[in-house]
């Protein structure tokens, strides 16, 4: 496979289409990678919806790490490898266990009473949403926005461990040090609200 | 390019029938262990030595009836064997069973999947049984199935970390993702005569990963979640038939994929010690080399089985105590120590 | 590239507190029941830092491969958040004694938090933007429901957090719109590409998704929901330090993003913070009219002075900008202050916070009462106290900036609070009442106090101290 076919990722995917008309095998691939980038976007913006829809929490978790399996495939058409699996490693694979984990240990019962009644405040908070998502919509469809052009030769590079790897322990050194003050005030405040016992 | 899509089928159908069978015949091999260590005799009527009592046990299976709780979450009940199967069977595909060889004048790499962070893959799609089994658990409706579900989500969340903490010790050492490079980088020698297994490079690492896939696996002394004193049968209890079996198969799997990735990060994979010193043909070493790779999965699947059947389950609080207070400090020491004997030996 | 020697010494204050907060840690872990130790630590650990502030108020450098700024602004807005975490140590540890959970993970999150708002106050790259706060607000969400036992605590730090996180995706995916657009997260590079950018609609997009995001840090209008309720439920002293330090280390977020590097001056962002000015004066002036809690009225009051300090930025010039500086500051004493005298005031179980509990209070505490005169003084803005020439400098920024509706609705909705701050003073001087305390005040809250109450008096009296100071900033 040739990497330059896929040089450029699945968001910028309508601009290579435009800028590659005399290139069949270019423009076959990006046909692939433009489907595989919407397939996966339903994917996610439909599981996303299941889950904020669904009455039962144990399905709304199930919806959310199948939502996270599309993010991962996303990244993984981005040629972000590693992004994408620790996506799944973190997310799916540790975060939402102790996510279903704990709601099956509250054991929530009867969903049917955390189901709310109907007020004006929903009605407006829906029609304000779907105002911004109008916005956006008609902002990424229809303006002539100009997005720049990748840093790397090879868009393949951008993911590989050792690129991230130099990236995190030059570039954003500083920032990545702040993130484990970050965890530990995480970890200081956990055991302040959960421990059984102070003092 | 036909070639080269013919090579991935091949693979590909190989791959799940030596996958399938393999398990099959482990379950027989489990059988006529335990038996020994009992002074019993197992299985021994059905085929020669009783080699097919598993096929039996399959079809057995197989015609038994579903029975779904009348309170169960049908959907769920019934999606939570297809992941943990799907997952036990998909985990293997990325270990090396042998060197690259030529094959229809094209190079090709005996493991199914090449994928550049293999131990990524490894270790994203294994922490993902967990969900077979607690939602196996959860669906049923049922307190030991629940209990069980929850018990595997607790236990499997504890070892991970530990896991996956051992695996940075292997990594630093190898410089690499990448199952096939890390085999290809012990198979040089250390002062010329010590395979450069990690093993021996990483024995701490080996330990606590060892320790941690039984409790990845399920596996006797870490099978809280399918303790029968005291669960009736953990989260299966309410499955039967065919379900039950896909339940019983990734059991078996996952041990089988745990065995050939800790042959694969630690013992070498395919490598033979000093074999590519006898002369033989490209063909004959590479032989040679699968038939190493599979006589140190056995040696390591009859180490699991052998510890099975002597050593007594863990208390739930010895199980918590040992993951948190011992595994992961050993590991974490074990990766500062590795960091800095490299930063010494540079 | 990497971290060198020079960035640790450029950024002593910074680096001084996380040694501290860690210390703060090991002596808390080791020392059991000792949080009194804990107390001094942190207390030592803020001062420290604060000193070493005062050496690093020159010009500003870009330290840590320019991921941080030190210096100049951001060093006069540590002394703001330091003050505002000294103050609220010294008062915390008599409150915190009193409603029986003193525990020194108190401070170590102060301390947390602190330092995660001077990450804030010198972002230079949107990635430190996102850590400061998020390390603000974690600390500050465990911070406000650190009173486990009491119901009201536990709902504001889950309103908090819950909201809180919910700013935080908004943020998010400003900075992911903000970086697909420019390809860069340095607010440098993005200030150098602004020109463009600035008629790009996807950055605006951006843009007004992290308005959305600080809005709801510094508790604007329509993003306010979340500040009576958690103020109401938090530990009077956190939330004394909530309206102080976080919306201080916002504002200095705000202001770095939105005036130093997108110079959004007659830009329709402007307007659009304009308007969320205008709203936040009038809900919040018009809000606390009603309440009958002295920490509800303080929170609708934190409220409006948002909203005043949301003019500077709307009008996006050098007055705007040293007079929120100064205002912060001036406001950062007061309101530590406020609520630290009603933490003195309250009692167990929620009492004593309401309005008629300070009735007469001036025969038995006159003490007490003459400082909160002078905290009420100076929020309603009546010279010559520092809150007075905090609204001067801002609403002539506005005048400047063409804004002059909005100086002139600033003035009136002031009056309007002129109203319920006076109530608190008239209660307790010409109102018989029992109001007294059964407890004596420890000495380090009357000095905290009397500290913050010095300070308003000298900053009213000299403003061109801090204002001349801040003016400097600009001259690079």
């Amino acid at each position: 496979m040739d990497s330059h076919a896929v040089a450029t990722g699945a968001l910028y995917g309508y601009r290579n289409q435009k800028s590659s008309s005399t290139n069949n095998f270019f423009e076959s691939s990006v046909t692939l990678e433009t489907f595989l980038f919407y397939t996966l976007g339903a994917v996610s913006v439909g599981s996303a919806l299941m889950m904020v829809t669904r009455r039962s929490p144990v399905m709304s978790a199930l919806y959310l790490i199948l939502n996270f399996f599309a993010l991962g495939g996303l990244y993984l058409s981005l040629h972000a490898q590693f992004i994408a699996f620790i996506q799944i490693l973190v997310y799916a694979g540790a975060i939402m266990v102790l996510f279903v984990f704990v709601i099956m240990l509250l054991n929530l019962g009867d969903e049917k009473k955390l189901n709310e009644r109907f007020s004006w405040k929903k009605i407006v908070g829906a029609g304000l949403s779907f105002g911004v998502l109008m916005e956006l919509i008609f902002v990424f469809a229809f303006s002539k926005a100009n997005l720049p052009p990748s840093h790397f030769e090879k868009a393949t590079d951008i993911g590989t461990v050792e690129n991230i790897g130099m990236q995190l322990f030059t570039t954003f050194l500083f920032p990545f040090e702040v993130t484990s003050v970050l965890l530990l005030a995480a970890i200081v405040g956990a055991v302040v609200l959960a421990k059984k016992k102070l003092n | 390019m036909g070639s080269l899509l013919l090579i991935s089928v091949i693979k590909f159908v190989a791959y799940v029938s030596i996958v399938l069978v393999t398990v099959i015949m482990l379950v027989y091999a489990e059988r006529r262990v335990s038996a020994f260590i009992q002074n019993r005799l197992g299985p021994n009527r059905v085929g020669p030595w009783g080699l097919f009592q598993a096929l039996v046990d399959v079809v057995k299976l197989l015609l038994k009836e579903d029975i779904v709780p009348k309170n169960a979450y049908k959907p769920v009940h019934d999606l939570a064997p297809i992941i943990s199967i799907a997952v036990a069977l998909s985990t293997f595909a990325v270990i090396p069973f042998g060197n690259t060889i030529e094959l229809f004048g094209t190079q090709v790499k005996l493991m199914i999947a090449d994928v550049n962070v293999g131990i990524l893959y490894l270790l994203s799609i294994t922490s993902l049984g967990v969900y077979g089994v607690t939602l196996a658990g959860w669906s049923s409706n049922n307190k030991y199935s629940l209990l069980g579900g929850l018990r595997s989500s607790a236990q499997l969340i504890s070892y991970e970390l530990s896991m996956g903490l051992s695996i940075i010790g292997v990594l630093m050492v190898c410089g690499t993702l990448r199952l096939d490079q890390i085999v290809l980088h012990q198979t040089t020698y250390l002062w010329g005569w010590l395979p450069a297994w990690n093993i021996f490079l990483q024995p701490v690492a080996f330990f606590t990963f060892f320790i941690a896939a039984f409790a990845e696996t399920n596996r006797l002394p870490f099978d809280l979640p399918e303790a029968e004193p005291e669960l009736v049968g953990g989260y299966h209890t309410e499955y039967t038939g065919l379900k039950f079996g896909l339940f019983f198969l990734a059991e078996y799997a996952n041990m089988f994929t745990a065995g050939a990735v800790i042959t694969t990060l630690f013992l070498g994979g395919w490598h033979l010690p000093y074999a590519e010193y006898l002369g033989l043909s490209p063909t004959m070493l590479s032989i040679l080399q699968v038939l190493t790779f599979c006589v140190k999965l056995v040696l390591v699947e009859l180490f699991f089985i052998v510890v099975r059947w002597t050593i007594p389950r863990f208390r739930y609080d010895q199980l918590m105590n040992i993951g948190w207070k011992v595994m992961l400090p050993l590991t974490l020491a074990n990766v500062l120590v590795t960091g800095a004997v490299m930063l010494l030996i540079q | 590239m990497g971290i060198t020697f020079s960035d640790i010494t450029s950024s002593a204050p910074l680096v001084s507190l996380v040694l501290f907060s860690f210390l703060t840690l090991i002596v808390e872990s080791w020392g059991k029941d000792k949080p009194v130790l804990s107390y001094w630590v942190s207390l030592l650990g803020v001062g420290v830092s604060l000193a070493l502030s005062f050496g690093h108020l020159g010009a500003g450098i870009p330290v840590f491969g320019g991921m941080l700024l030190q210096g100049g602004f951001a060093g006069y807005c540590n002394l703001i958040f330091l003050s505002s975490a000294f103050l609220t140590i010294l008062l915390s540890r008599g409150y915190l004694e009193r409603m029986e959970c003193h525990r020194g993970e108190f401070y170590i999150l102060i301390l947390f938090s602190t330092v995660g708002m001077m990450l804030m106050a010198g972002a230079l790259n949107l990635i430190t933007v996102f850590l400061g706060i998020e390390l603000m607000s974690v600390s500050l969400y465990v911070l406000a429901g650190f009173m486990r036992k009491k119901v009201r605590s536990n709902e504001s730090a889950l309103k908090y957090f819950l909201l809180g996180a919910f700013a935080t995706g908004f943020l998010l995916y400003g900075i992911a719109l903000i970086y697909g657009t420019s390809g860069t997260t340095d607010l440098v590079a993005i200030s150098k590409l602004f020109p463009q950018l600035s008629h790009n609609p996807i950055f605006l997009v951006g843009c007004g998704l992290l308005v959305v995001a600080f809005s709801f840090k510094i508790a604007a209008v329509p993003f306010h929901m979340w500040a009576p309720d958690v103020y109401e439920g938090a530990p009077t002293t956190v939330s004394g330090f909530m309206s102080t330090g976080a919306k201080a280390a916002a504002f200095a977020t705000f202001l770095l993003v939105f005036v130093r590097v997108f110079d959004i001056a007659g830009t329709s962002l402007s307007q659009v913070i304009a308007v969320i000015a205008a709203a936040s004066m009038i809900v919040g002036n018009v809000t606390a009219v009603a309440q009958t809690n002295v920490k509800r009225m303080l929170a609708y009051s934190s409220i409006a002075h948002a909203g005043y300090m949301l003019s500077g930025i709307a009008a996006a010039n050098v007055e705007g900008e040293t007079g929120i500086l100064f205002y912060l500051l001036a406001y950062t004493f007061v309101n530590v202050g406020a609520f630290g005298i009603v933490s003195i005031m309250e009692r167990q179980d929620d009492k004593k916070l309401n309005f008629e509990d300070y009735e007469g209070l001036s025969a038995r505490r006159p003490a007490l009462a003459v400082l909160m005169t002078i905290f009420m003084f100076s929020l309603a803005g009546i010279p010559p106290f520092a809150g007075f020439f905090g609204k001067y400098y801002v609403f002539l920024a506005a005048v400047k900036a063409n804004l002059t509706w909005l100086a002139i609705l600033g003035v009136l909705t002031s009056l309007i609070s002129v109203y319920y701050y006076l109530r608190l003073v008239v209660l307790m001087y010409f109102r018989e009442g029992d109001a007294d305390l059964d407890h004596s005040v420890p000495r380090r809250s009357m000095i905290a106090l009397a500290i913050a109450a010095i300070s308003i008096v000298v900053l009213g009296l000299y403003p061109s101290l801090i204002v001349d100071l801040t003016r400097s900033f600009f001259k690079i």
